[in-house]
Protein backbone atom coordinates (compact mmCIF):
# COMPACT_ATOMS: atom_id res chain seq x y z
CA UNK A 1 0.00 0.00 0.00
CA UNK A 2 1.16 3.48 -0.77
CA UNK A 3 0.77 6.63 1.29
CA UNK A 4 0.97 10.00 -0.46
CA UNK A 5 2.04 12.78 1.88
CA UNK A 6 1.32 16.29 0.67
CA UNK A 7 4.05 18.87 1.17
CA UNK A 8 2.77 22.42 1.23
CA UNK A 9 5.13 25.36 1.70
CA UNK A 10 5.42 25.38 5.49
CA UNK A 11 4.49 21.74 6.14
CA UNK A 12 6.85 20.39 8.80
CA UNK A 13 5.48 16.97 9.73
CA UNK A 14 5.67 15.47 6.25
CA UNK A 15 9.07 13.92 6.96
CA UNK A 16 7.99 12.39 10.30
CA UNK A 17 4.93 10.93 8.62
CA UNK A 18 6.97 9.46 5.78
CA UNK A 19 9.49 7.92 8.19
CA UNK A 20 6.68 6.52 10.32
CA UNK A 21 5.02 4.88 7.34
CA UNK A 22 8.25 3.54 5.84
CA UNK A 23 10.27 2.62 8.94
CA UNK A 24 7.59 1.57 11.40
CA UNK A 25 4.95 0.13 9.09
CA UNK A 26 7.24 -0.96 6.27
CA UNK A 27 4.90 0.49 3.65
CA UNK A 28 5.56 2.72 0.67
CA UNK A 29 5.23 6.48 0.97
CA UNK A 30 5.95 9.36 -1.33
CA UNK A 31 5.78 13.13 -1.00
CA UNK A 32 3.22 14.90 -3.14
CA UNK A 33 4.23 18.45 -4.01
CA UNK A 34 1.46 21.00 -3.52
CA UNK A 35 1.82 22.29 -7.09
CA UNK A 36 1.46 18.86 -8.66
CA UNK A 37 -1.74 17.45 -10.06
CA UNK A 38 -0.80 13.83 -9.48
CA UNK A 39 -1.34 11.63 -6.43
CA UNK A 40 1.30 9.23 -7.83
CA UNK A 41 -0.88 6.21 -7.25
CA UNK A 42 -1.30 6.83 -3.51
CA UNK A 43 -3.97 4.68 -1.84
CA UNK A 44 -4.02 6.89 1.24
CA UNK A 45 -3.44 10.65 1.21
CA UNK A 46 -2.06 12.37 4.30
CA UNK A 47 -2.40 16.11 4.86
CA UNK A 48 0.38 16.58 7.41
CA UNK A 49 1.00 19.07 10.17
CA UNK A 50 2.85 22.33 9.84
CA UNK A 51 2.14 25.94 9.06
CA UNK A 52 1.19 25.91 5.40
CA UNK A 53 1.53 29.33 3.81
CA UNK A 54 2.60 30.71 7.17
CA UNK A 55 -0.96 30.32 8.49
CA UNK A 56 -1.67 33.58 6.68
CA UNK A 57 -5.29 34.77 6.69
CA UNK A 58 -6.51 31.66 8.57
CA UNK A 59 -4.83 28.32 9.17
CA UNK A 60 -5.32 26.21 6.06
CA UNK A 61 -7.22 28.90 4.15
CA UNK A 62 -4.65 29.29 1.39
CA UNK A 63 -3.37 25.70 1.24
CA UNK A 64 -6.89 24.70 0.40
CA UNK A 65 -6.47 26.32 -3.03
CA UNK A 66 -3.20 24.53 -3.82
CA UNK A 67 -3.35 22.66 -7.14
CA UNK A 68 -2.92 19.25 -5.46
CA UNK A 69 -6.08 19.85 -3.42
CA UNK A 70 -8.23 19.28 -6.53
CA UNK A 71 -6.85 15.74 -6.66
CA UNK A 72 -7.13 15.29 -2.89
CA UNK A 73 -10.80 16.30 -2.97
CA UNK A 74 -11.43 13.97 -5.95
CA UNK A 75 -9.68 11.15 -4.04
CA UNK A 76 -11.90 11.83 -1.02
CA UNK A 77 -15.02 11.94 -3.21
CA UNK A 78 -14.11 8.51 -4.57
CA UNK A 79 -14.33 7.26 -1.00
CA UNK A 80 -10.58 6.75 -0.62
CA UNK A 81 -8.94 7.52 2.73
CA UNK A 82 -7.56 10.92 3.66
CA UNK A 83 -5.81 11.33 7.01
CA UNK A 84 -5.66 14.96 8.11
CA UNK A 85 -3.33 15.77 10.98
CA UNK A 86 -3.13 19.12 12.79
CA UNK A 87 -2.63 21.69 10.01
CA UNK A 88 -4.03 19.01 7.71
CA UNK A 89 -7.20 19.00 9.83
CA UNK A 90 -7.40 22.78 9.50
CA UNK A 91 -6.94 22.53 5.72
CA UNK A 92 -9.62 19.81 5.46
CA UNK A 93 -12.10 22.02 7.34
CA UNK A 94 -11.31 24.99 5.12
CA UNK A 95 -11.72 22.78 2.04
CA UNK A 96 -15.11 21.57 3.25
CA UNK A 97 -13.93 17.96 3.52
CA UNK A 98 -14.81 18.10 7.21
CA UNK A 99 -17.37 20.30 8.98
CA UNK A 100 -16.51 23.08 11.41
CA UNK A 101 -13.33 25.07 11.90
CA UNK A 102 -10.30 25.28 14.18
CA UNK A 103 -9.84 28.51 16.06
CA UNK A 104 -7.17 30.07 18.23
CA UNK A 105 -6.59 28.12 21.44
CA UNK A 106 -8.72 29.45 24.25
CA UNK A 107 -5.60 30.32 26.28
CA UNK A 108 -4.18 32.21 23.28
CA UNK A 109 -1.01 30.19 23.80
CA UNK A 110 0.68 27.69 21.58
CA UNK A 111 0.51 24.31 23.29
CA UNK A 112 3.13 21.61 22.84
CA UNK A 113 2.48 18.71 25.21
CA UNK A 114 1.34 15.11 25.35
CA UNK A 115 -2.43 14.76 25.63
CA UNK A 116 -4.63 11.84 26.58
CA UNK A 117 -7.58 10.98 24.40
CA UNK A 118 -10.39 8.48 24.58
CA UNK A 119 -11.28 6.50 21.48
CA UNK A 120 -15.01 7.18 21.15
CA UNK A 121 -15.54 5.07 18.07
CA UNK A 122 -13.26 2.19 17.12
CA UNK A 123 -15.46 1.13 14.25
CA UNK A 124 -13.80 3.34 11.62
CA UNK A 125 -11.09 2.98 8.98
CA UNK A 126 -8.78 5.04 11.17
CA UNK A 127 -9.34 3.60 14.64
CA UNK A 128 -10.09 -0.12 14.22
CA UNK A 129 -6.74 -1.00 15.80
CA UNK A 130 -7.96 0.43 19.12
CA UNK A 131 -10.74 -0.58 21.49
CA UNK A 132 -13.70 1.68 22.10
CA UNK A 133 -13.01 3.61 25.28
CA UNK A 134 -9.26 3.00 25.07
CA UNK A 135 -7.08 5.84 26.35
CA UNK A 136 -4.24 6.85 24.06
CA UNK A 137 -1.54 9.48 24.40
CA UNK A 138 0.05 11.56 21.66
CA UNK A 139 1.58 15.01 21.46
CA UNK A 140 -0.24 18.12 20.36
CA UNK A 141 1.63 21.13 18.99
CA UNK A 142 -0.64 23.89 17.81
CA UNK A 143 -1.84 27.43 18.38
CA UNK A 144 -5.16 26.99 16.61
CA UNK A 145 -6.76 23.74 17.68
CA UNK A 146 -10.04 24.77 19.23
CA UNK A 147 -12.57 22.77 17.28
CA UNK A 148 -15.75 24.76 16.68
CA UNK A 149 -18.98 24.11 14.85
CA UNK A 150 -22.58 25.20 15.32
CA UNK A 151 -24.70 23.25 17.80
CA UNK A 152 -26.58 21.42 15.09
CA UNK A 153 -23.35 20.19 13.49
CA UNK A 154 -21.95 19.15 16.87
CA UNK A 155 -25.14 17.23 17.67
CA UNK A 156 -25.00 15.55 14.28
CA UNK A 157 -21.37 14.53 14.80
CA UNK A 158 -22.19 13.12 18.23
CA UNK A 159 -25.37 11.40 17.09
CA UNK A 160 -23.69 9.73 14.14
CA UNK A 161 -20.68 8.51 16.10
CA UNK A 162 -18.40 10.84 14.18
CA UNK A 163 -16.62 12.29 17.20
CA UNK A 164 -13.78 9.78 17.11
CA UNK A 165 -11.31 11.12 19.66
CA UNK A 166 -12.00 13.21 22.74
CA UNK A 167 -9.56 14.84 25.15
CA UNK A 168 -9.78 13.26 28.61
CA UNK A 169 -7.82 13.23 31.85
CA UNK A 170 -5.73 10.32 33.12
CA UNK A 171 -8.85 8.67 34.49
CA UNK A 172 -10.46 8.77 31.07
CA UNK A 173 -12.99 11.44 32.01
CA UNK A 174 -13.68 14.65 30.15
CA UNK A 175 -12.21 17.48 32.15
CA UNK A 176 -11.70 21.13 31.15
CA UNK A 177 -8.16 20.89 32.53
CA UNK A 178 -7.40 18.06 30.09
CA UNK A 179 -8.68 19.95 27.05
CA UNK A 180 -5.58 21.68 25.63
CA UNK A 181 -7.32 24.25 23.46
CA UNK A 182 -10.92 24.72 24.59
CA UNK A 183 -12.32 22.58 21.77
CA UNK A 184 -16.11 22.25 21.73
CA UNK A 185 -17.18 19.10 23.57
CA UNK A 186 -13.50 18.18 24.04
CA UNK A 187 -13.26 17.11 20.42
CA UNK A 188 -9.80 16.00 19.28
CA UNK A 189 -10.78 14.16 16.10
CA UNK A 190 -13.77 13.78 13.79
CA UNK A 191 -14.66 11.87 10.64
CA UNK A 192 -16.77 12.82 7.61
CA UNK A 193 -20.19 11.28 6.98
CA UNK A 194 -18.80 8.80 4.44
CA UNK A 195 -16.15 7.64 6.94
CA UNK A 196 -13.11 8.15 4.72
CA UNK A 197 -11.82 11.57 5.76
CA UNK A 198 -10.47 11.77 9.31
CA UNK A 199 -9.11 14.88 10.99
CA UNK A 200 -7.30 15.09 14.32
CA UNK A 201 -5.26 17.76 16.07
CA UNK A 202 -2.78 15.48 17.94
CA UNK A 203 0.14 13.97 16.06
CA UNK A 204 0.07 10.17 15.61
CA UNK A 205 3.24 10.37 13.49
CA UNK A 206 5.09 11.70 16.53
CA UNK A 207 3.93 8.76 18.64
CA UNK A 208 5.35 5.82 16.73
CA UNK A 209 8.53 5.08 18.67
CA UNK A 210 9.08 4.30 22.36
CA UNK A 211 12.22 6.39 22.23
CA UNK A 212 10.14 9.56 21.91
CA UNK A 213 7.52 8.65 24.47
CA UNK A 214 4.60 6.84 22.89
CA UNK A 215 3.70 4.30 20.26
CA UNK A 216 -0.02 4.97 20.51
CA UNK A 217 -0.05 6.70 17.12
CA UNK A 218 0.82 3.54 15.19
CA UNK A 219 -2.76 2.30 15.52
CA UNK A 220 -4.08 5.10 13.33
CA UNK A 221 -1.85 3.98 10.46
CA UNK A 222 -2.43 0.27 11.13
CA UNK A 223 -6.17 0.85 11.01
CA UNK A 224 -5.89 2.46 7.57
CA UNK A 225 -3.67 -0.38 6.39
CA UNK A 226 -6.24 -2.92 7.48
CA UNK A 227 -9.06 -0.97 5.80
CA UNK A 228 -7.54 -0.53 2.36
CA UNK A 229 -7.35 -3.59 0.12
CA UNK A 230 -3.70 -4.38 -0.64
CA UNK B 1 -12.07 51.81 -13.24
CA UNK B 2 -10.00 51.21 -10.11
CA UNK B 3 -11.80 50.83 -6.79
CA UNK B 4 -10.56 50.49 -3.24
CA UNK B 5 -12.83 48.27 -1.17
CA UNK B 6 -12.50 47.79 2.59
CA UNK B 7 -13.75 44.71 4.39
CA UNK B 8 -14.25 44.16 8.11
CA UNK B 9 -14.09 40.54 9.23
CA UNK B 10 -15.07 39.71 12.79
CA UNK B 11 -15.58 36.51 14.76
CA UNK B 12 -19.22 35.52 14.48
CA UNK B 13 -21.38 36.36 17.51
CA UNK B 14 -21.69 33.40 19.81
CA UNK B 15 -18.19 32.17 18.94
CA UNK B 16 -15.78 32.56 21.81
CA UNK B 17 -13.17 35.19 20.90
CA UNK B 18 -10.41 34.82 23.51
CA UNK B 19 -8.40 37.62 21.92
CA UNK B 20 -11.34 39.99 22.25
CA UNK B 21 -11.84 38.85 25.86
CA UNK B 22 -8.18 39.50 26.68
CA UNK B 23 -8.39 43.00 25.18
CA UNK B 24 -11.65 43.62 27.03
CA UNK B 25 -9.96 42.66 30.31
CA UNK B 26 -7.03 44.95 29.57
CA UNK B 27 -9.37 47.86 28.80
CA UNK B 28 -11.19 47.28 32.09
CA UNK B 29 -7.92 47.30 33.97
CA UNK B 30 -7.06 50.61 32.27
CA UNK B 31 -10.25 52.04 33.73
CA UNK B 32 -12.52 51.86 30.68
CA UNK B 33 -15.28 50.37 32.76
CA UNK B 34 -18.03 51.06 30.25
CA UNK B 35 -16.63 48.49 27.81
CA UNK B 36 -19.05 45.59 27.56
CA UNK B 37 -17.60 43.65 24.65
CA UNK B 38 -14.58 43.60 22.36
CA UNK B 39 -14.12 41.46 19.30
CA UNK B 40 -10.87 41.33 17.39
CA UNK B 41 -11.01 40.71 13.67
CA UNK B 42 -9.27 41.69 10.47
CA UNK B 43 -9.46 44.64 8.14
CA UNK B 44 -8.64 43.90 4.50
CA UNK B 45 -8.21 46.51 1.80
CA UNK B 46 -8.58 45.33 -1.78
CA UNK B 47 -7.69 47.42 -4.84
CA UNK B 48 -9.51 46.07 -7.82
CA UNK B 49 -10.56 47.04 -11.31
CA UNK B 50 -14.30 46.88 -11.95
CA UNK B 51 -16.77 48.46 -14.37
CA UNK B 52 -18.77 50.07 -11.52
CA UNK B 53 -18.89 50.45 -7.76
CA UNK B 54 -21.62 47.82 -7.54
CA UNK B 55 -19.50 45.43 -9.55
CA UNK B 56 -16.50 46.09 -7.30
CA UNK B 57 -18.60 45.34 -4.22
CA UNK B 58 -20.06 42.21 -5.81
CA UNK B 59 -16.59 41.02 -6.66
CA UNK B 60 -15.22 41.58 -3.14
CA UNK B 61 -18.32 39.92 -1.68
CA UNK B 62 -17.49 36.85 -3.76
CA UNK B 63 -13.88 37.03 -2.52
CA UNK B 64 -15.15 37.08 1.07
CA UNK B 65 -17.39 34.10 0.49
CA UNK B 66 -14.65 32.05 -1.15
CA UNK B 67 -11.51 33.01 0.73
CA UNK B 68 -11.32 36.15 2.82
CA UNK B 69 -13.83 35.05 5.49
CA UNK B 70 -14.84 31.63 6.75
CA UNK B 71 -18.64 31.61 7.07
CA UNK B 72 -18.47 28.94 9.79
CA UNK B 73 -16.78 31.29 12.23
CA UNK B 74 -16.71 34.80 10.80
CA UNK B 75 -18.97 37.59 9.59
CA UNK B 76 -17.86 40.14 7.05
CA UNK B 77 -19.02 43.62 6.25
CA UNK B 78 -17.97 45.69 3.28
CA UNK B 79 -17.27 49.13 4.57
CA UNK B 80 -16.54 51.23 1.54
CA UNK B 81 -15.79 51.23 -2.13
CA UNK B 82 -14.15 54.32 -3.44
CA UNK B 83 -12.97 55.02 -6.94
CA UNK B 84 -9.22 55.41 -6.66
Amino acid sequence: MKFGIVTFPGSNCDYDTLRGVVDVLGEDAEYLWHKDHDLKGADVVVLPGGFSYGDYLRCGAIARFSPIMNEVVAHANRGAPVLCICNGFQIACEAGLLPGALLRNQTLQFVSAPVTMRVENADTQFTSAYEKGQRITMPVAHGDGRYTADTQTLDELEGEGRVILRYVNAKGEVDPAANPNGAARDIAGIINAAGNVFGMMPHPERAMDKLIGSTDGIGIFQSVLAAVPA
Amino acid sequence: MAYRVSVHITPRRGILDPQGKAVEGALHSLGFEGVSSVRVGRHIVVDTDAPSEDAAIASVTAMCERLLANPVIEDFEIESATAS
